[in-house]
């Protein structure tokens, strides 16, 4: 087992290449929910001040 | 031949109901596909002869990479596309796109980097598959940065249409960058004349991120895309039903 994480000495390199694509894919995901959600919140305040559109 | 469904698609409402029905019918088999095509290249697949467990970035590289040219290229079409028709959905897309490319375009060149360091013995030299991968980098933050610039949305579509335009020049420069100069890149490997270069066990895990990584992109990329509609589209009677409707139910 702590051969599979030594990764034959290149586990530095390894492992943060991986950390980071995750790491990519998570984050484009939190930001697409606050995205919408904050576009959302927008849309609902202009609607409450009247159709100043 | 009918037009009747690109007006179909052009229609903010639709489109937005559309987006909002496929992204879970894309998201499920995208994180199949990805911890998959992950576990496969960190586990299943065997050790290379030559660079032993170092190439196993390459799951993470050569996908995101393969990301970065195709979120660029969608982008300008879209763009392309809302610039000459005025079609709002399209530039809803093409802002919705640019994020997502920047991000795993950066994931591939620092990716690129930590695996340059061991096998080449450097993070960086000035090969031309890298230099225009970053090129590729500014131009999705010059797009971001052009748009961000201008108040009123519709202007920053049009001017940003302009920017991502110019840009799709780099993409193919990009993919055949190894192919017309002698770069320290490696050639490609799998989407070859004389078909893959490497055994099964390796090549599904790679085909799996590949494929995953894909619908993860439109998942993400319809997500937001209501976003941007919202934006474009606030002071609309579809927008308050809906919102009146969603509020009732919250």
């Amino acid at each position: 087992m702590s051969e599979f994480f030594a990764m034959s000495g290149y586990a530095l390199y390894v492992w943060s290449s991986y950390a980071i694509g995750v790491g990519a894919l998570l984050l484009n995901i939190f930001w697409a929910r606050s995205s919408l959600r904050q576009a959302e919140a927008q849309a609902r305040r202009r609607l409450a001040t009247g159709d100043a559109a | 031949m009918t037009w009747a469904w690109f007006h179909r698609f052009g229609s903010p409402p639709y489109f937005y109901r559309l987006a909002t029905r496929w992204v879970p019918w894309l998201s499920w088999p995208a994180g199949l596909l990805i911890v998959g095509g992950l576990f496969g290249g960190l586990v299943i697949a065997p050790a290379d002869y030559q660079q032993s467990d170092a190439y196993r970035i390459l799951y993470v590289h050569a996908p995101t990479a393969w990301l970065s040219q195709m979120a660029y290229t969608l982008m300008a079409v879209a763009a392309a596309v809302g610039l000459v028709w005025r079609m709002k959905v399209a530039s809803a897309v093409a802002a919705a796109a640019a994020p997502i490319g920047a991000t795993f375009t950066a994931v591939s060149l620092v990716t690129g980097m930590l695996w340059g360091q061991p096998m080449w013995g450097t993070y960086w030299v000035w090969d031309p598959r890298l230099v225009f991968q970053l090129v590729l980098f500014f131009f999705f933050l010059g797009f971001i940065g052009l748009r961000s610039a201008i108040d009123d949305v519709s202007r920053a579509d049009r001017a940003g249409a302009v920017l991502a335009i110019v840009g799709v020049v780099n993409v193919p420069i990009v993919h055949y960058s190894v192919t017309w100069w002698n770069s320290l890149h490696q050639a490609p490997s799998v989407l070859r004349a004389q078909g893959p270069s490497m055994p099964a066990s390796m090549l599904v895990p790679l085909l799996m991120s590949f494929l995953g990584i894909t619908l993860y992109f439109y998942a993400v990329l319809l997500y937001r895309t209501r976003a941007e509609i919202l934006r474009r589209d606030r002071g609309a009677a579809w927008v308050r039903d809906m919102l009146a409707v969603k509020g009732k139910t919250e």
